[in-house]
C-alpha cells in the first residue's frame, strides 16, 4: 500500500510541474528521473543487497557514456589513416603484456619472482609502447583539431552501445572487485573513488578516444528521431493539424509543430527509458527474491555465520558488484544518449557519485521499489530546489529592495551593505541544493534509516 | 662537478624541495584521517570538506587582519589568522560531532554508516563552503616570497642551474615539523593523550579504566579539525584554495593514510611523503642530459591521481595492512 501511496504522490508531483512549468520541463525532468532511477537500482544492488560501499559510481556512468559514444560515432577515416595503425598496435601490445603478466602469474609459484616480474613486466610495457602509442596520439590529435582529431567510433545503433556498456563497467568492476574485495569496507570506498577520478581524468585527457574537453556532440540517437527531421515529416504535420485543427497556412502552426516535435521527442525517450527500467527492476526483484538473492542478504546481515555455513562470501560480493556496476554503466550510456553529447568536464563526484548514494538511502536499501522512489523523488527535488531557491531569493531581493542604500554596517573598516547581501544571496542561490541534500540524507539516516520504501523481510540489525 | 652540482640543484628544484613541502601537507591531511579512524572507528570522507571550510575561515581572518593593516612582516598573515581558523573549525566539527555522529556511536552502528553519514557532513560543509566563499580560486599568500631566488642563487654558486626555495615551502615543512612534534609529544606524554591511545587500542578496557570516552572523542575532534585547518592553509599558502581541489585531496591522503597503515600516526607521515615523492618522481624522470627541458614526463600532470590509486592498488595486493601494520593507534 504504502509504495502505491508514495509513487502515486509523486506523479502527483510531476503533474504540478507539468501545469506549473510546462510538459517539455515535466519531460526533461521524468526522463532523468527514469535513469537515476537506473542508477540507483545499480547502486541498490551493490548496497542494499550486499552492503558494499562503491564511492565510484560516477566510474561506471562515465564509462557507459563512453562506450555509447564509442559504438555509436561514425568512425573519422582521416584519423584512422594518420594514427589508427600504431594505435591498435599498442592496443595489441597491452593485450600481449596482460597476457603475459597472467601467464606468469598463473605458472609461476614462487611469490618473490611473481611479484617482481610482474612489476618488472609493468614497466618493461611502459617503455615498449609508449612511443608507438605516443606518435599514433600525436599525428590523430594534430589533423583538424577543430573537428576531427580523433578515431570516432563503429557507427553502430546507439542501442548497441548501452549493451557493451554494461559489459565494459562490469568488467571494470571486476578488475575493482579483484583488488578492493575481501578486505576491509573502507578499502572498497577508496578503490572506487579512485577509479572514479582516473576514469574521468582520461575522458578528460585522451583526445584521440573521446576528444577531451571539447567534447564530441551530435550523437545519433536512433531509434529516436531528431526535432528538425520529424518537423518536416508530412505524417507528424498532418498528426499535429488532425490534434489542434491548425492548418500549415495558420500563423501559430509552424510554432505548435516545434512545440510538439520536442515533446514527441522526449516522450519517444521517455518510452525507452521506462522500458530499460521495466526490464532492470524485474530482474533486479527476480535476483533478490531468488535463492541467490536470500543468500545475498544472509551474507550482508552477517558475513560470518554465512561463511561458516560453507558460502564464498568474497566471490558473492564480486558477482553482485559486476552487476551492480554493468547497471550503472547502462544507466551512463542512456544519460550520453538522452544529451546528444559527452562533456567529461560535467561528471562531478557529488553528482554522479554522493547524489545517487542519497538517492538509495532515502528511498530504502535494499528495496528495489525504494531505489526507483529515490531516485525519481531526490532528482526532482535536486532540480526543483533550485527553481524554489531562485524564487525565494528574488522574493527578499525585492522585499529588500526599497531598504537598499540605507542600512550600512561597520565593523572595522569593512563595510557590508544589504546591497552586497543581494548580491552574495545571488550567488549563493545555485548552492543551495547541496546543502539540502546534505541535510536530507543526514536526517533520513537518523529518523528513518530503512528509507521511505523499508525493506520486506526481517528488519535489518545495523 | 659541476654537471653533477648542476643535476643536484636540478633535482633539488624540481623534485625533493615541492614534494617534500607537499608530502607533509598530506602528512597532516592523512594524521587527521588516520586519527578519526583509529579513535571513532570510520573513514571520514568530509575530511577533505573540512580541511576546505577551515581555510576557508583563515582567509576570512587573513582579510580582516590586511583591512586593519594587521601584518606579519615577511611571513604571511595567513599564519596569523591560523589559530583563529582553527578554533572556528574545532567548534564546527564538534558542533557536527554533536548532532551526527554521536547518535551512531551510542548506537554502536557499523562503522559503514558512520562514513555514510561523514557523506552527508561533507555534503552541508561543501554547500557552506560554496555559500560563503564560492567555488573561484583564491590566492591569500602574501610577505616575501621566496627565501632563496633562483637568480640569486646562479650569481651566489656560479651554476647554469637556478634553485628556488619559496617561503611557503620552507614554512609548510617548519610548521608541519612542529605540528607533528607536538602531536606526537600529546600522544606520547599527556595523560589525555594516553588516554586516546589506550581508547584506540581497547575501547572496552579502556572504558573499564574509567577514561571518559567523550573527552577522548572531543580531544580527537579537536585535533582533527587543527591538523585539517593547517595542512588546508599550508596546501593553500603554497598552491592557491579551490574547494572542489580540496575534495580531491581526498584520494592522495586515503591512499597516503592506507599505505602507512590506517590508524597509525607514524604511518600517515610515512604515507604522505611517499605519495608524495612518487608522485613528483613519476612526474619527472631524468634522462642523460640534465635540462630542465629534457626533463621526460612520464605522467602528464592530469594523471597524478593515476599514482596514488597506483600506490593504493599495490599495498592493496601486496600488504592491506599498511606498511606499518595499521587498524589500531600507536603512538
Amino acid at each position: 500500500m504504502r509504495p502505491i501511496i508514495l509513487f502515486f504522490l509523486m506523479g502527483l508531483a510531476l503533474l504540478a510541474v507539468g501545469f506549473a512549468q510546462s510538459w517539455a520541463v515535466m519531460l526533461v525532468i521524468l526522463n532523468l528521473c527514469l535513469i537515476s532511477a537506473v542508477m540507483s537500482v545499480g547502486l541498490n544492488m551493490q548496497w542494499g543487497y550486499a552492503g558494499l560501499f562503491n564511492a565510484g559510481v560516477m566510474a561506471f556512468t562515465a564509462i557507459g557514456g563512453i562506450v555509447a559514444v564509442l559504438i555509436s560515432e561514425a568512425p573519422v577515416p582521416a584519423g584512422w589513416a594518420a594514427g589508427g595503425l600504431p594505435i591498435l598496435f599498442s592496443g595489441f601490445l597491452v593485450a600481449a603484456f596482460i597476457g603475459a603478466i597472467y601467464a606468469l602469474r598463473r605458472f609461476v609459484s614462487k611469490g618473490w619472482i611473481k611479484n617482481w616480474g610482474t612489476v618488472g613486466l609493468v614497466v618493461l610495457a611502459y617503455f615498449v609502447i609508449r612511443p608507438f602509442f605516443d606518435g599514433g596520439v600525436t599525428s590523430v590529435e594534430a589533423i583538424n583539431a577543430a573537428s576531427a582529431g580523433h578515431l570516432g567510433g563503429l557507427g553502430l545503433n546507439i542501442l548497441v552501445g548501452w549493451f557493451v556498456a554494461a559489459f565494459v563497467a562490469a568488467g571494470v568492476g571486476w578488475v575493482i572487485g579483484r583488488i578492493a574485495l575481501g578486505l576491509r569496507a573502507d578499502y572498497l570506498a577508496i578503490a572506487t573513488l579512485g577509479i572514479a577520478e582516473i576514469v574521468v581524468a582520461v575522458s578528460k585527457n585522451e583526445e584521440w578516444l573521446t576528444r577531451g574537453v571539447k567534447n564530441i556532440s551530435g550523437l545519433k540517437r536512433a531509434p529516436v528521431p531528431r526535432e528538425t527531421n520529424l518537423q518536416q515529416a508530412e505524417w507528424f504535420q498532418n498528426f499535429v493539424s488532425n490534434f489542434t485543427g491548425l492548418t500549415p497556412a495558420d500563423e501559430a502552426f509552424k510554432q505548435t509543430v516545434i512545440e510538439w516535435s520536442s515533446v514527441f521527442v522526449k516522450l519517444c525517450f521517455t518510452a525507452l527509458f521506462a522500458t530499460v527500467l521495466a526490464i532492470v527492476l524485474f530482474l533486479a526483484i527476480r535476483a533478490l527474491n531468488s535463492p541467490w538473492g536470500r543468500m545475498m542478504r544472509a551474507i550482508r546481515d552477517n558475513e560470518e555465520a554465512a561463511s561458516a555455513m560453507g558460502k564464498n562470501v568474497v566471490m558473492r560480493h564480486r558477482e553482485v558488484f559486476i552487476l551492480g556496476a554493468a547497471i550503472m554503466g547502462v544507466a551512463g550510456a542512456m544519460l550520453t544518449t538522452l544529451d546528444g553529447q559527452f562533456t567529461p568536464t560535467s561528471y562531478q563526484p557529488l553528482r554522479f557519485t554522493f547524489l545517487i548514494w542519497v538517492m538509495v538511502i532515502v528511498g530504502g536499501s535494499g528495496n528495489n521499489l525504494g531505489a526507483v522512489l529515490g531516485g525519481f523523488l531526490i532528482w526532482f527535488v535536486w532540480i526543483e530546489a533550485e527553481v524554489a531557491a531562485q524564487w525565494f531569493s528574488t522574493g527578499i531581493e525585492g522585499s529588500l529592495s526599497g531598504v537598499l542604500d540605507v542600512f550600512i554596517v561597520n565593523i572595522g573598516s569593512f563595510e557590508i551593505q544589504v546591497k552586497d547581501f543581494t548580491v552574495w544571496l545571488k550567488n549563493a542561490t545555485p548552492h543551495f541544493r547541496y546543502l539540502l541534500m546534505g541535510l536530507v540524507l543526514l536526517l533520513v539516516l537518523r529518523f528513518s534509516p530503512k528509507g521511505l520504501i523499508p525493506e520486506a523481510s526481517a528488519a535489518r540489525t545495523r | 662537478m659541476t654537471d653533477i652540482l648542476n643535476a643536484l640543484v636540478l633535482m633539488l628544484n624540481f623534485v625533493v624541495i615541492p614534494a617534500t613541502s607537499y608530502g607533509a601537507q598530506l602528512a597532516l591531511g592523512a594524521l587527521g584521517v588516520t586519527l578519526v579512524y583509529g579513535i571513532l572507528r570510520f573513514g571520514n570522507f568530509a575530511h577533505g570538506d573540512t580541511m576546505a571550510f577551515g581555510t576557508m575561515f583563515t582567509i576570512f581572518f587573513t582579510w580582516l587582519f590586511q583591512s586593519v593593516g594587521i601584518s606579519f612582516g615577511f611571513l604571511p598573515t595567513a599564519l596569523l589568522a591560523l589559530p583563529f581558523g582553527i578554533l572556528v573549525t574545532s567548534l564546527y566539527v564538534l558542533g557536527m560531532d554533536r548532532v551526527v555522529y554521536r547518535h551512531y556511536r551510542a548506537k554502536r552502528s557499523a562503522p559503514v554508516i558512520l562514513t555514510i553519514a561523514s557523506v552527508g557532513v561533507m555534503f552541508v560543509t561543501n554547500s557552506m563552503v560554496r555559500f560563503m566563499i564560492g567555488t573561484d580560486d583564491q590566492r591569500f599568500a602574501d610577505g616575501e616570497r621566496f627565501i632563496l631566488k633562483a637568480r640569486a642563487f646562479k650569481e651566489w654558486s656560479g651554476l647554469r642551474e637556478g634553485l628556488k626555495f619559496k617561503t611557503t615551502e620552507g614554512l609548510t615543512i617548519l610548521v608541519a615539523a612542529i605540528a607533528v612534534i607536538a602531536l606526537f609529544w600529546f600522544l606520547q606524554r599527556t595523560r589525555t593523550g594516553k588516554a586516546m591511545r589506550a581508547y584506540s587500542d581497547n575501547e572496552d578496557l579502556a572504558l573499564l579504566s574509567g577514561i571518559n570516552p567523550e573527552r577522548v572523542v572531543m580531544v580527537t575532534w579537536i585535533l582533527t579539525a587543527a591538523l585539517a585547518t593547517l595542512a588546508g592553509v599550508l596546501f593553500g599558502l603554497d598552491k592557491s584554495f579551490k574547494p572542489f581541489t580540496y575534495f580531491q585531496l581526498l584520494l592522495p591522503i586515503f591512499a597516503a593514510a592506507i599505505l602507512g597503515g590506517i590508524g597509525n600516526p607514524t604511518g600517515a607521515i610515512v604515507g604522505g611523503f611517499v605519495v608524495a615523492f612518487s608522485e613528483k618522481f613519476l612526474g619527472y624522470v631524468l634522462p642523460d642530459t640534465w635540462k630542465p627541458e629534457g626533463l621526460m614526463q612520464l605522467l602528464t600532470v592530469d594523471y597524478k591521481f593515476a599514482v596514488s590509486f597506483i600506490i593504493l592498488v599495490a599495498v592493496l595486493l601486496i600488504r592491506p595492512t599498511g606498511i606499518f601494520k595499521g587498524k589500531v593507534i600507536k603512538g
